[in-house]
């Protein structure tokens, strides 16, 4: 009876590489083609030993260690230990991603939809879709070790040692392992796949924090996430496994008890329950509006909380970032003072960067809502009664520009509270405000470009993060590479003036803004003419 | 044998009870209808006979074995289709045909071919681009396509058009007639009717009704009208007649199937000029039955 519980793994694994041969495909390539050309273009960047020297010297830095990790083998900065630090943990976050997507989809995802009822009521094992959807996970980050480890030390670059290699694609596929294993917990708690997604992510985000916070405060914490482990393997410098095993170890328990957890549950129950309903709908659910808000209350709320945290979290590091400032001397020559700035200033607009591309994730979530309800033909309900298109597509976009604003306010608030408490010399409220607030046109270029999208081409609507995708990487990449100012310009993001070292510019705030007005009004109109799928 | 033996069976939901002690008995050989109004619990029973929910109290044999414990020793044997076929987008009906095919370890080319024809489904496009009657005759040709010893269908004709309802009447009956068994939950009576030997009515969870065809016809009323040259009276003190409407000389009546001979003898008293009466149908037990819920749960 133990051997029935997977009878037929191997033939659904055959189903989901079936399917899915070719989106998993373009995530390895995309994986190791990014970590080949950011490898490729160090040696470039940084070819003498001085130039690594100055960089290693930046790398010192605080609130380089809140969003890289420690440094290590800083004083001999070689290739090698770059790629370490300076890339390892955002393509393990990038491998995290696509393995949460990976296994939602092929657990909670197929489940949701009613395809897993079938496949039960066939002589297929109740363990068989979780157990195959287990080995893909397992096999594709096996292969993101090689190609990547391989790739690596096939650059020929003398730092990038060939065991340090394969520890350096180690290390990205026990972070998807586990966070692929949360994944499949979470499929087995949560009734829907966004739940699922959704809790995955925010945990890989807490995972994200913790460790932010623990490796520039207090090793122990730094210990209690799992991205936390996986930057201590110092790759390329020590080549430390053991974080490597203890990551694969912990996901191989966690997958254990999702598999537990379901071989005991009904099919399509979760272990979260749903609590029981409303017997009528409040006065504010009777409007397009109100249903958009309630379908999305809780993953907005949490959205408004997380970016609280994530701007206090690096609102946190600037009390260090001020006394390591106070003590560098070489920093001061490289960055010299603007006049008037703090160099804790200095910093503001790197961190609000990437704040804001974060920011834009619920407000893109938010409007792509409104494709998800029709590809489950759930937008006919509503247009079939007196709704009209530009109502409905309104309300979404409605809250979508609300919520920019409102999250982007957030993260101000959180990262001026919390250097309010560590600074000695706390900036201004007016200069983080000004600082954040100014990336807001950028965020409504995107959503302008997603209702665009929505109004004309939906099933490419999703692409709209492979944008987002791009834009993180040139202002994140771009900040440490130096990479063509044309790339950068690609992105609204990298046309953002750098408030308080630049100034406020009336003509680039205007060009985005009219530009994300002129997107929307066309996508509004798109919307109104095309066929709604349901 | 029993193929289906369910004994006391209970599932809860949280605070829903969905099912109360349910007790089924189906027959080798039989076509058994499971009839009951939206929510009673039809779609749960099947579940748990599938071993995709788990029992909370009572038991559940399918083919004598454990419809829990032993479910993929039992999945060799049966065949399903649900209420409401979904399926994967992005692989072509055919390819899912295969699929469920290939999971049951059957591969009957030949009756694959002959089922795609009679059902008029093109194997080639996606499922994603299927409307709900061609993703519902996917299920229909995997299930008939494969040999098994039992067929637990739930609602499967809904959204086949009257031609392919018919279709798929004629494949249960072939199956009947090979000696295999039918568990059929419906909501279409007619289709009860010709279809199955024996019914099980479920109310909120409960088995109301349960015997043959001929039995609950006996349980159903007749209605009968009828037009008499002496005013009829004392209709009223004749045990099994039930909704008596006078219009004129015109009255319409329904009797008791079982109290039929006695009313009629008293009718005959008043010298009958006309009679009228309808077909005892499981549809007045079925409307009876459900009137009778008194509102939602
Ligand atoms: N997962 C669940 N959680 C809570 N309640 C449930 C769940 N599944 C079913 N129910 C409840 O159990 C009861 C029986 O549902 P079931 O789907 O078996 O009805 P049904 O007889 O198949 O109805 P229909 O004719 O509409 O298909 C209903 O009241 C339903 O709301
Ligand atoms: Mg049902």
């Amino acid at each position: 009876m133990l051997r029935d519980r997977g009878h037929q793994t191997s033939r659904l694994l055959r189903l989901i590489l079936r399917r899915d041969r070719v989106r998993i495909a373009i995530w390895l390539v995309g994986i190791t083609l990014l970590t080949v050309v950011v490898a490729s273009a160090y040696t470039e960047l940084a070819s003498t030993e001085q130039e690594r020297q100055v960089m290693a010297e930046t790398m010192r830095n605080p609130a380089m260690t809140a969003m890289l990790g420690p440094g290590y083998g800083l004083d001999d900065y070689t290739i090698g230990a770059m790629m370490g630090h300076q890339m390892l943990l955002f393509t393990a976050l990038a491998v995290a991603i696509m393995c949460i997507f990976l296994v939602a989809r092929h657990t909670r995802g197929d489940e949701e939809y009613g395809r897993i009822e079938m496949l039960r009521s066939l002589p297929v094992g109740r363990l068989s879709n979780l157990s195959a959807t287990g080995l893909v996970l397992l096999g594709s980050c096996l292969l993101i070790m090689l190609m990547v480890g391989i790739s690596l030390s096939a650059l020929g670059i003398e730092s990038l040692d060939w065991s340090g290699s394969l520890l350096y694609g180690a290390a990205l596929a026990a972070t998807g392992l586990f966070f692929g294993a949360v994944t499949a917990l979470f499929a087995q708690l949560a009734e829907t796949t966004r739940g699922t997604v959704g809790w995955s992510v925010a945990l890989l985000l807490l995972a994200y924090l913790i460790r932010a916070i623990g490796d520039v405060g207090n090793e122990v914490i730094a210990w209690l996430s799992p991205l936390g482990w996986i930057v201590r393997s110092q790759v390329y410098v020590n080549n430390y496994w053991n974080p490597v095993f203890l990551t694969a170890l912990a996901a191989s328990m966690v997958f254990a008890f999702a598999l537990y957890l379901h071989s005991i549950r009904d099919l399509e129950a979760g272990f979260i329950p749903a609590r029981p309903g409303r017997r009528s709908a409040s006065r504010f659910l009777q409007t397009p509006l109100g249903l958009a808000v309630r379908l999305q209350r809780t993953a907005l709320i949490a959205w408004a909380v997380g970016l609280f945290v994530l701007g206090a979290s690096y609102g946190s590091v600037l009390g260090d970032l001020e006394v390591y400032l106070e003590t560098m001397d070489l920093i001061q020559l490289m960055l010299p003072a603007v006049e008037g700035f703090s160099l804790t200033e200095q910093f503001l607009p790197m961190l609000f960067s990437v704040i804001s591309i974060v920011s834009t994730i619920p407000v893109l979530l938010m409007l792509l809502k409104l494709n998800a309800e029709e590809n489950l033909n759930r937008t006919e309900l509503l247009l079939a009664r007196s709704v009209s298109r530009n109502r409905l597509m309104s309300s979404y976009f409605g809250i979508a520009l609300v919520v920019s604003m409102v999250v982007q306010l957030l993260a101000v608030l959180g990262m001026w509270s919390a250097g309010v408490a560590v600074m000695e010399d706390p900036m201004a409220f007016e200069t983080i405000f000004n600082a954040g607030i100014v990336y807001l046109p950028a965020i409504w270029v995107m959503m302008g470009i997603a209702v665009l999208l929505i109004g004309f081409v939906p099933r490419w609507a999703g692409g709209i993060w492979l944008y987002l995708g791009y834009s993180f990487l040139v202002v994140y990449i771009g900040e440490l590479l130096q990479i063509p100012q044309w790339m950068a310009n690609l992105s609204p993001f990298g046309h953002i003036p750098k408030i308080p070292i630049e100034d406020f510019s009336w003509p680039i705030f205007l060009v985005l803004t009219l530009l994300a007005v002129g997107f929307v009004v066309a996508g509004f109109m798109g919307y109104g003419r095309r066929d709604i799928q349901g | 044998m029993n193929v289906i033996q369910v004994e006391k069976l209970s599932k809860t939901f949280g605070h829903v009870t969905a099912l109360d002690g349910v007790d089924l008995k189906v027959q080798a050989g039989e076509v058994y209808g499971y009839i009951g109004p939206n929510g009673a619990g039809k779609t749960t029973t099947i579940r748990v006979l599938l071993g995709i929910l788990k029992a909370s109290a009572g038991s559940a044999k399918v083919l004598g074995q454990d419809a829990w414990t032993d479910a993929v020793d039992i999945h060799r044997r049966i065949a399903y289709v649900p209420g409401e076929v979904n399926l994967w987008p992005d692989l072509t009906g055919g390819e899912v045909i295969d699929l469920f095919l290939k999971l049951r370890g059957s591969d009957n080319r030949n009756r694959r071919e002959e089922l795609l024809q009679r059902f008029d489904l093109d194997p080639r496009k996606k499922c994603g681009t299927y409307s709900k009657g061609n993703r519902q005759k996917v299920a229909l040709v995997a299930a008939f396509a494969s040999d098994a010893d039992l067929y637990i269908l739930d609602e499967p004709s809904s959204g086949l058009d009257p031609l392919l309802e018919k279709v798929f009447q004629d494949c249960v009956r072939e199956v009947k007639e090979e000696g295999k068994s039918v568990f059929l939950s419906s909501h279409i009576l007619s289709e009860v009717e010709r279809l199955c030997d024996k019914v099980s009515i479920i109310r909120q969870g409960k088995i109301i009704e349960t015997g043959t065809l001929s039995e609950l016809r006996h349980l159903t009323r007749i209605s009968v009208g009828v037009q008499t040259r002496v005013p009829i009276v004392g209709l009223h003190d004749v045990s099994g007649v039930h909704d008596i409407q006078k219009e004129g000389d015109w009255v319409s009546i329904q009797v008791d199937t079982e109290r039929l001979p006695d009313v009629m003898k008293h009718l005959s008293q008043f010298e009958i000029l006309r009679l009228e009466s309808g077909p005892p149908t499981l549809e007045d037990l079925f409307l009876r039955h459900y009137r009778s819920t008194g509102g939602a749960s």
